[in-house]
């Protein structure tokens, strides 16, 4: 267990090489929008990052679920993991989208439906975070990390539709598209080639990060349990 | 006589705490059995598991009959549980709470069962005051009606003399008495050896998260129960220490 | 343990208890009474009530008053419990932990519907505005339902928790976002005299988050208290 698997190995060296190759296709593959230019090239890592976002904190909703279910302290590390994850991908996201809205919409911030979902969604998660720090008990804390994965995951659908009843000018790419929005586009073929290479990447790098951050909650928990050995 | 509470090979962790290492216990009908033990030592732990407020990580437990965790509620129906905070509503007068509790139990014939128990714990004339005008032994007294309000087979007193003083606890005492005699179980921790050795009929040491020793009441030799206690923590010392010095080997 | 009964009886006692206790005391209900009162009157001079104004910003100051004073209420309440050990009475005894979470729920939902009873007339007179509109009532009766079902569940995590004081807002208020929004804007277009259409969608929002929240927490609430 302590030694590291060959497969994360080869998992860090392919997630590695598909995000060169991401790089690589959004600038020198992808064509250059027509309207919007440059910037809209940072589409492809923001929407990955929002998708990444959304997949890890499912992924700690489901795991609280487990958890509660069978009471396994593994299923905990998971769900940590993922929502650590989960807050940094949102953040890149909102940090992506300022900088692509900053020329388009000529505003770094609007309150529209998903920056604010996704911000409100990042303060769920900081109070996730801050719950775990408030509690000594590690199983009390595990217990109580799931019911909160659980209850903040499924307030983020009802805050997004809440906010969406307001006017949104949040273009959507995918899927039906909204007259109202602004900077929307359409994509060609190669745009969605890119964008769906990018999907990917992000998804073979979050199962790497995930695998690696379960992997230093193991150890950590180890050295804990160590040190106990050591003091009695 | 038979088996009671019947703990084996119980272990209770907090994460990579252990608190419980393979602690086997049994109490027959009718014991008064005294918990005894350093702090620590994970008296409130293991009392916690037997009212079934803390499940148990490993090995089987069971109270009048009924597994824990599996069969919580049939357990908790036979259980009364006085702790050293007296679980009791500030807001709400003598009378009002046991009114409560006693319908949490869904106890028969609850207001004559009330009058039986207020006379009992010796607060008949206390009965429509205010729990938070009562002196601190008068909560406790009523904390111990509580816990025989719907008659249960086992009675459990984590550290019932925590605060009080020597009236107090004179009085707490008779009123234990009363209870014990009339053929309950009970389990008590104490670290109050005095106190401990006027009401129990058996004495068990915990330490290092399991019984170190258990002695009758009448076997407890010359030197009184202290010097039970004594030696036996002593003998667990010696046993860690020498586990130590092999497991080095 | 099981049976309609013996659930309906033990949520009964609860929800008794619990509204005995603040008869007696009245500590938690003045408590919310006098903080939703400041609530409005910083509101006041914050934001210059003139009539003009106030039209549209009615709905938010009162469902602000009505969140914050909510959250002290919910606080109170499980502190009462947690600090004589009485959480560890009711959970000793043999009832569905199911009931005891539906009382507590009761209880302080019963408590938020009185300080809105209260503070609806006062604001009223204060500022000339007719407040006592059926569908506004509704409005409060479905956020505020939804809003304490989440805050109880997550009162009884945050008073085991060491930074307590602090933890019940930070906890609630992004979760309760939904209800905020909703509320406001129901409570709004009722005082705007809007078409019950355009209101609809936001009642259904209401509805929808108590349904699923207070399952949600229905369930997952014997995990908050077992060890």
């Amino acid at each position: 267990m302590n030694a590291k698997p060959k497969l994360l190995t080869v998992l860090d060296v392919v997630a590695g090489a598909m995000f060169v190759a991401a790089v690589a296709l959004v600038f020198f593959y992808a064509p250059l929008e027509r309207v919007m230019g440059l910037v809209q090239k940072v589409f492809y890592f923001h929407v990955a990052s929002a998708w990444i976002g959304m997949l890890a904190f499912a992924v700690a909703a489901f795991y609280g679920v487990l958890y509660l279910v069978k009471k396994d302290e593994r299923y905990d590390r998971v769900e940590l993991a993922a929502v650590e994850i989960g807050i940094v991908f949102a953040l890149i996201t909102i940090v992506t989208g300022s900088i692509w809205a900053r020329p388009i919409w000529n505003a770094w911030w609007t309150w529209d439906p998903r920056l604010t979902t996704a911000t409100v969604m990042e303060l769920v998660y900081f109070a996730y975070l801050m719950l775990r720090s408030g509690i000594e008990e590690p199983e009390r804390r595990a217990r109580f990390g799931a019911v909160y994965a659980i209850i903040g995951f499924l307030s983020v659908p009802l805050t997004f539709f809440s906010i969406r009843l307001f006017r949104t000018i949040h273009p959507v790419v995918i899927g039906s598209n909204d007259p109202g929005a602004e900077g929307a586009f359409d994509m060609t073929q190669k745009m969605t080639q890119t964008f769906m290479f990018s999907l990917l990447t992000f998804t073979v790098g979050f199962v790497t990060l995930l695998w690696h951050r379960v992997r230093l909650g193991v150890l950590s928990d180890k050295v804990e349990q160590l040190k106990l050995k050591l003091q009695s | 006589m038979t088996a009671i509470i019947e703990v084996s090979r119980l272990v209770k962790r907090f994460g990579p705490k252990v608190v419980l290492r393979q602690l086997d216990f049994r109490v027959e009908s009718g014991e008064f059995v005294a918990l005894l033990g350093p702090n620590g030592a994970g008296k409130t732990t293991f009392l916690r598991i037997l009212s079934s407020l803390s499940r148990p990580t490993l090995g089987s437990v069971s109270v009048a009959g009924y597994s824990l965790p599996h069969q919580a509620a049939s357990v908790r129906r036979r259980l009364g549980v006085v702790s050293h905070l007296p679980l009791l509503y500030g807001d709400l007068s003598a009378e009002e709470n046991l009114l409560f509790y006693g319908r949490m139990y869904a106890v028969d014939k609850l207001s004559a069962r009330m009058d039986e128990v207020l006379e009992q714990v010796g607060l008949t004339n206390r009965r429509r005051d205010l729990v938070r005008t009562f002196s601190r032994g008068m909560q406790q007294r009523l904390a111990i009606g509580r816990a025989i309000l719907h008659d249960p087979e086992v009675l459990l007193l984590d550290e019932p003399h925590t605060g009080l003083d020597q009236d107090a606890c004179d009085m707490l005492d008779a009123a234990l008495r009363q209870v014990a005699v009339r053929g309950r179980t009970v389990v008590m921790t104490s670290h109050d050896l005095s106190r401990a050795e006027d009401l129990a009929s058996r004495f068990d040491v915990l330490a290092r998260g399991t019984i170190q020793g258990s002695v009758q009441r009448q076997d407890i030799a010359r030197d009184g129960l202290l010097g039970y206690y004594r030696k036996t923590l002593e003998l667990a010392q010696n046993n860690a220490k020498n586990h130590k010095a092999e497991a080095a080997l | 343990m099981s049976g309609f009964a013996p659930f309906m009886r033990a949520l009964s006692a609860v929800v008794w208890k619990d509204l005995r206790a603040e008869w007696r005391s009245r500590e938690l209900l003045s408590a919310m009474l006098v903080f939703a009162l400041l609530v409005i009157l910083i509101f006041n001079f914050a934001l210059e009530l003139e009539s003009t104004v106030r039209a549209n910003v009615t709905a938010g100051v009162l469902w602000v008053t009505f969140t914050f004073a909510g959250q002290l209420g919910l606080n109170r309440s499980m502190a009462v419990e947690k600090d004589r050990g009485c959480l560890d009475g009711l959970l000793l005894a043999p009832v569905d932990r199911a009931a005891i979470y539906l009382g507590k729920t009761l209880a302080n939902w019963v408590f938020m519907l009185l300080v809105a009873v209260i503070v609806l007339p006062i604001y009223s007179v204060l500022y000339n505005t007719n407040l006592f509109i059926p569908g506004l009532l509704l409005t409060i009766l479905l956020g505020s339902e939804g809003y304490v079902a989440v805050g109880t569940l997550l009162s009884s995590m945050a008073v085991q928790a060491r930074t307590r004081d602090i933890l019940l807002p930070i906890l609630l208020f992004p979760v309760a976002i939904p209800v905020v929004v909703a509320a406001v804007k129901a409570t709004g277009g009722y005082l705007q005299g809007l078409d019950i259409t355009e209101i609809q969608p936001w009642l259904n929002l209401l509805l929808t988050y108590d349904v699923v929240f207070t399952a949600v927490a229905f369930m997952v609430f014997d995990s908050v208290v077992e060890e």
